[in-house]
């Protein structure tokens, strides 16, 4: 097996706005197993980057530990990457963000990443609204330890060894609007149709976006039994809305019946399209999306779509009245004070 | 006999009273006398109602560390009242609220009591309580200002600066330092057997404690992002990064602050922040003490290996565990030299003053980016806490931040190739690149796990022992660049000399001056930074035995110098104060004398 990619491109590739042919935001060859859901995950991102015309260069790729946190190595090769500690990947965008506001964050995580060693960090940053996109890919498994539960394996689970899972899974999605999240949405690594358009969506919100995307592993998790394996979630899969993300001044041509349309204008003023299936459900009301999560989980069903949306989200810097200039670009100028003050400073503590 | 300028005052009172700030007037009026003075908080974890002290020392010749044996006390806590009194010298003073009497146990024949009924005083005089209960402060500070001849225009001087724009607050406090200096006018004799006399032997020094100092150096070398989570002693230098920057970072056209402060959720974010935040080319730092250093660790191993600069200040505290934790000790220094799993060593500065404090912050951040790697600034809570006598800070208005090998855009068009690690220079320094820099250039993958110079990931033995030995060549030229030991030799060259570091660095030069006095000079060596640059080498082989003195039980400096120098252990000679409190001279010179006693014997 190689992991060199064929550096061929077929000469007529169509390019987006900016020029860039969808290859450019490809990464290097997956080395995770064949048929891994975070593997679709990746070419989702790559296609949502690719419409968005986001400029490659202006993306910054955040991860943990774990399979997941292995994938930004197989998109946007023009990107720079962190691939920071187990858990730890919230504090590092949070200080990469504060360091710089005017990038994109993306940060990649998985379920041990996040709902285990990374909780902590994981509640803060979601606190803190860091701008930043954090896409956990959810397969319910410790993947690279030879698939022992992870935190949101739910109860009754049955691993590939045959153990029953004993403890009850946590709800991320649930807990992320719980606290304050400004931007949850939750989508199935297999299907790339709602998943590009959340993806496209989150990466548009100003302040910190949610997508739990359930991600079945192939190797650990596939098997009957289990509620985290792709059969499994093909049947329970329970679409809240289908989606379109339409970005701003793009013309809008939409095939939708406009009177079960919601319409969301975002901060920058894109506009997110939704086209309710729950007739019961306002992704901006929390009580709402709060009542639809616990009815699905007794009805052992997944949510899927944009649960909820806070359009009017305060991102961190905003809220911390940071300058509007990336503090990365400051020099001396701006920066030290000089000797005259350090002088005044002294004699004031003569 | 009586003694001017030379002798020790100590305050005994509640946690939580207000008489700290009393206490500061008594040794900034000396320090305006133009008498050195250094003072000392020796105070409980504790919000409310334990006991806490401070001590001031006033010296004539200028020695700011701290001394043993109480000249005179002042006592305005009954809890320790038969502590405070045994702790005063045969022959010192014990100054005491006698509103009530004193306890007939208490008692001791040689030493002289003076009371003065703070409360009674108070109560008569104000009528707001709270200004009963503050004021019992102010009439003590009257009281030793007669005592010791302090002049109280200094220190009405100083209520003028303390309350501008709360000028009302001047008149009751002067009154109140009146009643007191008035009291022992009339009922005692004045002054004491020791007392202050002006001089002017301050020069241009300014009083400020070692945290202030290093977050104004932080705001001096351009720091942007700070990032911490609260832990004492290491507290109140990010307060004074804010409260300087809050000042001095507005941006004039808006308003908005040219500095982001975030309180983390732990020290494993905070430093996580701080390494973000670098890597992306702003510079930042975080400050903890040792339960956030141990936290820290898995981090500064990452930054260490993946090779990005961080400054790092550790106010140390008495450990392990969470120890005592307002209590002084130099106890971090193995940890943060190997901070974190493998094989890892951190570039440590050890500033000893204030003044170092604000040098090396400033400094830390050029090292940081220049060797691109995590550098840790090892205070200590005598100096991070306390206020010390120290030279004014300097700027030069030509210094630019060395920002080291950072690519532009056009840099990286103008390169054949680049890869992230590799040595080009020779120096082990590789070039880096920031994020967003160039649309098709200069992009690489960050991480832990091991990698090539291309900064793919890489499990190649040679490639791995490749980066694994360029790290130490790096670490060679750090010896180079950061700040060489300080050596003092004396007219003829000493058999036996003495290492030390930080703040046992005024206990160790004055217990120096001690031995020359009595015949007996010791040269000396103070290191101010690790790893150790080969000045230090050179010189401990110039010596018979060198006494390595410290603030630890396990003799880490010691145990640094025989692992990574390979000196032989017998040479170097054990002097370790633990106890929590701030070295002194007088227990350097006891264990001195007493191994060069046992090794004539």
């Amino acid at each position: 097996m190689t992991y060199i990619k064929p550096k061929f491109a077929h000469p007529r590739l169509p390019e987006n706005k900016l020029g860039y042919t969808r290859k450019e935001y490809e990464g290097s060859l997956s080395t995770l197993c064949a048929g891994c859901g975070h593997d679709s995950i990746s070419a989702a991102i790559v296609d949502a980057c690719f419409e968005l015309n986001i400029e490659p260069h202006r993306v910054a790729k955040m991860s943990g530990i774990g399979c997941s946190s292995k994938t930004p190595a197989y998109f946007l090769s023009n990107s720079h990457g962190f691939n920071s500690v187990h858990g730890r990947m919230p504090s590092v965008t949070t200080g990469a963000n504060l360091a710089n506001r005017s990038m994109i964050y993306l940060g990649v995580s998985g379920d041990g990443d996040t709902a285990s060693i990374g909780m902590g960090q994981f509640t803060h940053v979601i606190r803190r609204n860091v701008n930043m996109t954090y896409i956990v890919m959810n397969n319910g498994c410790y993947g690279l330890t030879k698939g022992q539960d992870s935190a949101t394996a739910d109860y009754g689970s049955i691993s590939k060894s045959g153990h029953v899972n004993s403890f009850e899974g946590i709800d991320l999605c649930g807990m992320a609007i719980e606290l304050g999240a400004t931007f949850v949405a939750q989508s199935f690594s297999g299907d790339k149709a709602q998943l590009i358009p959340l993806i496209k969506a989150a990466l548009s919100h100003s302040g910190f976006s949610l997508i739990n995307v359930v991600s079945p592993c192939v190797t650990f998790n596939n098997n009957q039994g289990s509620t985290k394996s792709y059969d499994y979630v093909r049947e329970h899969n329970e679409a809240l809305s289908s989606i379109d993300f339409v970005p701003v001044r793009e013309e809008i041509l939409t095939e939708y019946d406009h009177t079960k349309l919601k319409v969301v204008e975002m901060h920058d003023g894109s506009l997110i399209k939704l086209n309710k299936l729950s007739p019961e459900w306002d992704p901006q009301d929390k009580l709402s999306i709060m009542t639809a999560l616990h009815k699905s989980h007794e009805r052992h069903e997944i949510l899927t779509g944009l649960l909820y949306i806070d359009s009017e989200s305060v991102e961190l810097n905003e809220l911390i009245n940071t300058t509007n200039v990336p503090l990365n670009t400051l020099t001396e100028k701006e920066l030290c004070p000089g000797s005259e003050i350090l002088e005044q400073i002294c004699s004031d503590l003569r | 006999m009586s003694r001017v300028n030379d002798f020790v005052v100590r305050f005994a009172n509640v946690n939580g009273t207000g008489s700290a700030s009393a206490n500061y007037l008594f040794a900034k009026s000396v320090f305006r006398m133009g008498v050195p003075v250094s003072a000392k908080n020796i105070f409980p974890s504790n919000i409310q109602g334990l006991p806490t002290w401070y001590e001031v020392r006033v010296s004539e010749k200028g020695y700011l560390g701290r001394k043993e044996g109480i000249d005179l006390m002042i006592s305005v806590n009954p809890q320790s009242f038969k502590k405070d009194i045994a702790s005063v010298r045969s022959g010192g003073y014990f100054l005491y609220d006698s509103t009530k009497p004193l306890h007939n146990e208490f008692l001791r024949e040689d030493i002289h009591f003076i009371g003065v009924p703070l409360m009674e005083i108070c109560n008569r005089e104000f009528t707001d309580p709270r200004q009963k209960q503050l004021f019992k402060n102010i009439v003590y500070v009257g009281a030793v200002a007669r005592l010791l001849n302090i002049d109280t225009n200094i220190i009405e001087g100083l209520f003028a600066e303390q309350f501008q724009g709360k000028e009302k607050l001047i008149a009751p406090n002067v009154k109140a330092l009146h009643l007191g200096s008035d009291f022992i006018k009339e009922n005692f004799s004045f002054p004491l057997d020791f007392y202050v006399e002006a001089r002017d032997l301050v020069g241009d020094s300014i009083m400020i404690d070692g945290n202030s100092a290093a977050g104004l150096g932080a705001i001096y070398a351009g720091a942007t992002v700070v990032s911490w989570y609260p832990i004492t002693p290491s507290t109140s230098l990010v307060s004074s990064f804010e409260s300087y920057a809050k000042k001095l970072r507005k941006d004039p056209l808006t308003g908005k602050n040219n500095f982001s402060i975030v309180q983390a959720e732990d020290e494993l974010a905070a430093i996580g922040m701080a390494i973000g935040a670098n890597w992306n080319g702003a510079r930042s730092f975080t400050a903890t003490s040792g339960p956030g250093l141990s936290l820290m660790s898995e981090f500064l191993g990452l930054a260490y290996y993946s090779e990005l600069p961080v400054v790092l200040v550790d106010v140390q505290r008495s450990g392990p565990s969470t120890g005592m934790p307002t209590r002084t000790q130099q106890s971090d220094f193995i940890s943060a030299a190997y901070a974190s799993h493998g094989d890892t060593k951190h570039v440590l500065l050890i500033p000893s003053t204030p003044t170092e404090c604000f040098d090396m912050m400033a400094d830390a951040f050029d090292y940081a980016e220049k060797l691109q790697t995590p550098v840790i600034v090892m205070s200590d809570l005598d100096l991070g806490m306390n206020d010390h006598m120290t030279p004014a800070f300097k700027w030069d208005d030509s210094r630019k931040y060395q920002r080291g090998k950072v690519l532009t855009a056009e840099q990286l068009d103008a390169l054949p190739q680049w890869g992230r690690y590799r040595d080009v220079d020779g120096d082990g320094i590789p070039y880096r690149t920031l994020p967003g820099t160039h649309p098709t250039k200069g992009s690489y993958f960050t991480r832990g796990s091991s990698h090539d110079e291309n900064a793919a990931y890489s499990e190649d033995s040679p490639t791995y022992v490749r980066i694994m030995d360029r790290l130490l060549k790096k670490l060679e030229t750090a010896k180079k660049m950061i700040p060489a030991p300080e050596v003092h030799l004396g007219e003829k060259k000493s058999d036996v000399a003495m290492l030390y570091f930080g703040t046992s660095m005024h206990a160790a030069e004055e217990a120096l001056d001690i031995l020359k006095n009595d015949g007996a000079s010791m040269d000396a060596i103070r290191i101010k930074s690790f790893p150790f640059c080969n000045e230090v080498k050179e010189f401990i082989e110039n010596y018979d035995r060198v006494f390595v003195v410290e603030q630890n039980r396990d003799a880490q400096m010691r145990s640094l110098l025989i692992n990574e120098l390979e000196i032989d252990p017998k040479k170097l000679i054990k002097v370790l104060n633990y106890d929590g409190t701030p070295i002194t001279a007088d227990f350097i010179l006891k264990n001195v004398h007493q191994h060069l006693f046992q090794s004539i014997n």
